[in-house]
């Protein structure tokens, strides 16, 4: 056990942490060079694609020190702010954490979020500078940030190149210097902790583990603490780049599990593996389930696919179990799924899940966060869907999630970052230079203001160099009014949205604005308004369609007209119906690209 | 039966609209008859022996070629394919070419149609087109032609065009009828992406009628002309009794066809080719024995959704009785499923085992088309 080290690898998006991994995979003969590609551990074809990590990958590497054989059991994490719970379940199973910062860009919001994130679980934090081969680097104003940041001391700083491989070996020198062996009891019964679970198709579902304290052996009856459910371990091993079969895993060990769990639910991270004749008396502290914060309805393109999208979400979720969803029905849209997401990059990853894995193309709504309402008669009520919120004379009072923003910029962009901030109805909270030219930003904001436009925004303001990160800190009372869209008179529940009031009648201009120039024209006008209960606040019209038809149509235009119209055609089948009024896909999301 | 079309892509110079494939080079022309020539007799297996019934010199304009030259180039069909006896031959001709002599001489050679290209009759409207000929030539020609002794003659017009009010537009169908042909093609104007034309239009130098105007000019048009005799039998062409053109009429009936020329489409059935739309490249292919055209074949969908395209343009519009034969009674049933909409519409009308498009869906025929498309 002694010569046994877990640890993980964290930082801001991008900072180098799955190019790092390859290279220590490669120092280690853990993996051939014929195997090997850029960022081997995003397995994913939408990380690979994407070039993001969005699940935590373990991988046991072996590697000689001073004569020592050693087991590494390294963690990559995602940098993205929407997967900060995929850091915090791997910091769990860890002793050690590599804290990566890009040598060119310096400390940045994840850098910060996640290392508390490392500190809060007592964790050795090994300070990396890495993309050291770059010309831009900047290593001793980053040392200085470090240094005041962690407290370190500048020798401890360690120098890396993801890219050459420079400064690798040092890297697990420290890991084996620095970080504590797993501390545990051999011989008490048997105490792991899941720390992550995984679906394949051939295998099923899959438990990744730290085993705390005994052992668990093949066969074993083990039994899962937190869902009281029994199995038998039909399959134990370790996580080499493929998984490899082991008889036993001990003390202080990284491993997975095959027994036969059937649902993705009855995999709770966090959740305590013991033995069923002899069970540890404690469980592994374990963490709360990780909340959606965004919700958005899904529904099949074709609405005779509602089942197969059913069967389709079941599976990914065995796979990510940060999705949510419940059954919903819409007006507009049919039969659907409203879904809980970490974010906005998460919701679209789903939905790119959807359409590349399950070959199930979706209509998104726009999404939105969830509010509790609290109605005349003092009843509470948590809404997920706008057009779930009671009528307002019914209504005392709504509240809405608000978060702890953090942004850090260059003292050159406070300005226009704070205006942003307000204007998304931010109170500023704290500002603290770091060093004489970069500064943190913290502000209290309405999750909702971040939902719509606010990355894009920050980019722009700040031409780039700002970085953001936020953690939700409860729900607060709230002025906002229900919007509603109308088309020739009938209401359009999927596009119903809560909005503050003092942006209602701007919100509604615009998105009447953007709906007459998403729904095509059609044999008749049709209005479009924007309504808050019955008040109609903006009003547009899509003139009738009143000549379609092409002139010429001889030998050559024939099959270039009917290629036209095939494509016109597949357009029309997927536009959904409300009223007598044909509604393209696009318009669902008309409210996200207001600005485009 | 088939038909052989023949594209000579010559103009004088370039009209502001059009985007058909021409060149205002007339350097190579002998070179490409030539070309031409040769192409004829390569591609005499490609209509089997079926007999052919039409042929038409399409354009381009096939009048900037001297008779000699288009006697040539018959010589060539009619050696190396079956072609009737009183076969339909079409030249189409532009007005600023038909001098008496010309004319004379097109019909002494056995050209028995004659499509004139004359647009519009007012010289504001020519001028913007850039069209070579003016009002004069325009009101002249076709009295020439007669006069060379034409029994079937069509004229082209357009519609829609820049600044033209519901008034002009009614002078210039009157002035039409009043030449008194067997044939009238009138085009609403189409601003094709490229050509000088849309380029105007897209820096607002040029402002287009609304559709609302084009409407009321398509109404007046199919009026006038219904009431001196002239059927409305496809989207943009009107004849009188037994006028119709027989060539065009084979794009819209499925009848097989063989294109020869520079961007000339053929089909025989199952499949589509087009030769490539460039002369120079058209000439040298053909000189070295390469590929000169590309080919694509049609799936049953595609020549169901091609039924329903051309069907729908025609005065017979689609005969179910035909489409249940060629397609089988589930596709039938298919059609009819989709009919449903535009039919409560009053869109389309169902009338002697055909479906029609009523005069209210006259104006929105794609749209009503692509809602009767199958998919893949
Ligand atoms: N020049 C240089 N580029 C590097 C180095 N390390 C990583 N990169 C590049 O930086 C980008 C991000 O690298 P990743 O390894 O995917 O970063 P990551 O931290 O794993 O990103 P996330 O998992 O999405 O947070 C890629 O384009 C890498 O090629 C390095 O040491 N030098
Ligand atoms: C391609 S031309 C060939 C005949 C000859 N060159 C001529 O101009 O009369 C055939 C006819 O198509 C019509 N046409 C061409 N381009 C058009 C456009 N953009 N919109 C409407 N009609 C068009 C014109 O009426 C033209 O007479
Ligand atoms: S309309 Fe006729 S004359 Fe004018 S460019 Fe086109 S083909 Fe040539
Ligand atoms: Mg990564």
């Amino acid at each position: 056990m002694k010569n046994i080290r877990n640890f993980c690898i964290i930082a801001h998006i991008d900072h180098g942490k799955s190019t790092l991994a390859d290279r220590m995979l490669q120092i280690t003969n853990t993996i051939s060079d014929r195997d090997l590609q850029e960022q081997t551990l995003d397995n994913m074809d939408i990380e690979r694609e994407r070039g993001i990590t969005i699940k935590s990958h373990a991988i046991q590497m072996d590697y000689e020190q001073d004569g020592e054989q050693y087991i590494l059991n390294l963690i990559d994490t995602p940098g993205h702010v929407d997967f900060s719970y995929e850091v915090s379940r791997s910091i769990a199973a860890c002793d050690g954490a590599l804290l990566i910062v890009d040598a060119t860009q310096g400390i940045q919001a994840q850098t910060i979020s996640n290392l508390y994130l490392a500190i809060g679980n007592d964790l050795e934090i090994i300070p990396v500078l890495n993309k050291m081969d770059l010309p831009s680097a900047n290593p001793e104003e980053v040392k200085d940030q470090i240094e005041e940041l962690i407290g370190c001391d500048r020798e401890d700083i360690l120098s890396a190149s993801g890219k050459t491989g420079f400064g690798v070996e040092s890297i697990l020198e420290a890991v084996i210097d620095r970080i504590p062996a797993p501390k545990g009891n051999p011989k008490a019964p048997l105490r792991a902790m899941i720390f992550d679970s995984v679906y394949n198709s051939f295998r099923g579902i899959i438990a990744y583990y730290r085993v705390f304290d005994g052992e668990i052996n093949k066969g074993d009856k083990v039994k899962f603490l937190n869902t009281g459910k029994e199995y038998s371990a039909d399959e134990i091993g370790i996580l080499k780049l493929k998984q490899e079969k082991r008889d036993s895993v001990k003390t202080g060990d990284v491993g997975y599990i095959i027994s036969g769990i059937k649902e993705a639910k009855e995999v709770k991270v966090g959740d305590t593996i013991t033995h069923i004749a002899n069970p540890c008396e404690q469980m592994v502290q374990g963490f709360e389930d990780v909340k959606p914060m965004v919700f958005a309805g899904m529904y099949p393109v074709d609405t005779d696919e509602y089942e197969e999208m059913r069967d389709a979400m079941d599976k990914l979720q065995l796979n990510d179990a940060s999705l949510t969803f419940e059954p919903e029905s819409s007006m507009a849209l049919g039969f659907g799924f409203r879904c809980g997401f970490l974010g906005m990059l998460h919701m679209e990853i789903v939905q790119e899940r959807l359409e590349r894995e399950f070959n199930m193309t979706v209509i998104t709504t726009v999404p939105n966060v969830s509010y509790i309402a609290t109605d005349k008669k003092g009843e509470i009520l948590n809404v997920h869907n706008p057009s779930d919120l009671p009528d307002p004379s019914k209504l005392e009072f709504v509240e809405e999630p608000y978060i702890n923003a953090q942004i850090i910029t260059k003292s050159d962009f406070i300005g226009p970052v704070m205006s942003l901030c307000i204007e998304k109805r931010g109170i500023l909270k704290n500002q603290v230079y770091l060093t004489t030219n970069r500064v943190e930003i913290n502000f209290e904001m309405p999750l909702a203001e971040i939902v719509f436009d606010f990355y894009d925004r920050l980019k722009s303001v700040s031409k780039g160099y700002a970085s953001f990160d936020y953690a939700p800190i409860g729900f607060k009372r709230s002025d906002l009014s229900k919007l509603d869209i109308l088309l020739n008179g009938d209401q359009v529940d999927a596009l119903s949205a809560l909005i503050h009031k003092s942006n209602a009648y701007y919100f509604g201009k615009k998105i009447c604005e953007k709906l007459k120039e998403l729904i095509p024209r059609q044999q008749f006008d049709i209005a479009i308004q924007a309504a808050i209960g019955a008040k109609i606040i903006s009003r547009e019209t899509v003139k009738a369609l009143r000549k379609d038809v092409t002139a010429k149509c001889y030998g050559g235009d024939i099959s270039r007209k009917r290629k036209l119209l095939e494509k016109q055609k597949k357009g029309k089948k997927r536009m959904r119906q409300v009223g007598n009024v044909e509604v393209p896909q696009e318009a669902f999301l008309a409210v996200l690209k207001l600005n485009d | 039966m088939a038909g052989i079309y023949i594209h000579i892509p010559f103009c004088k110079q370039a009209c502001s609209y059009c985007d058909f494939y021409f060149t205002t080079h007339l350097l190579d022309k002998q070179d490409f008859l030539d070309a031409l020539i040769k192409e004829i007799a390569t591609r005499k297996t490609y209509l089997k022996s079926l007999p052919i019934e039409t042929l038409y010199f399409g354009g381009g304009t096939p009048s900037q070629l001297s008779t000699k030259e288009l006697q040539a180039v018959i010589k060539a069909v009619c050696i190396h394919f079956n072609v009737i006896e009183n076969a339909e031959i079409t030249v189409e001709s532009n007005p600023d070419d038909l001098t008496e002599e010309y004319l004379q001489q097109l019909f002494n050679i056995g050209i028995n149609r004659l499509s004139i290209g004359i647009q519009s009759f007012k010289n504001e409207d020519l001028e913007l087109m850039n069209r070579a000929h003016n009002s004069q030539e325009a009101e002249n020609c076709v009295a020439l032609a007669r006069k060379s002794g034409f029994k079937n003659i069509s004229i082209d017009l357009i519609y829609g065009l820049p600044n033209a009010t519901l008034e002009d537009w009614k002078t210039n169908v009157e002035k039409a009828l009043q030449l008194d042909t067997e044939h009238i093609s009138a085009y609403n104007l189409t601003i094709e992406k490229g050509t000088p034309l849309a380029h105007s239009v897209t820096k607002g130098r040029i402002t287009i009628p609304s559709d609302h105007e084009v409407v009321l000019q398509h109404n007046l048009l199919i009026e006038l002309l219904a009431k001196s005799g002239l059927e409305h039998y496809e989207t943009s062409n009107f004849a009188k009794k037994s006028s119709r053109s027989k060539h065009n009429s084979s794009y819209w009936k499925g009848t097989h066809y063989l294109g020869v020329g520079p961007s000339a489409h053929s089909f025989n059935g199952s499949s589509r080719s087009w030769n490539i739309s460039n002369t120079k490249k058209y000439v040298e292919l053909i000189e070295k024995e390469k590929s000169h055209f590309e080919t694509e074949t049609l799936s049953l969908i595609d020549r169901i959704n091609e039924f329903i395209l051309t069907g729908l343009r025609t005065a017979e519009g689609i005969g179910l009785v035909h489409f249940e034969s060629y397609f089988g009674k589930k596709a039938l049933s298919n059609l009819l499923r989709e009919s449903q909409e535009s039919l409560s519409k009053g869109l389309l009308e169902k009338k002697q085992h055909r479906l029609i498009v009523t005069a209210r869906g006259k104006v929105l025929l794609d749209g009503i088309t692509s809602d009767l498309f199958f998919e893949k």
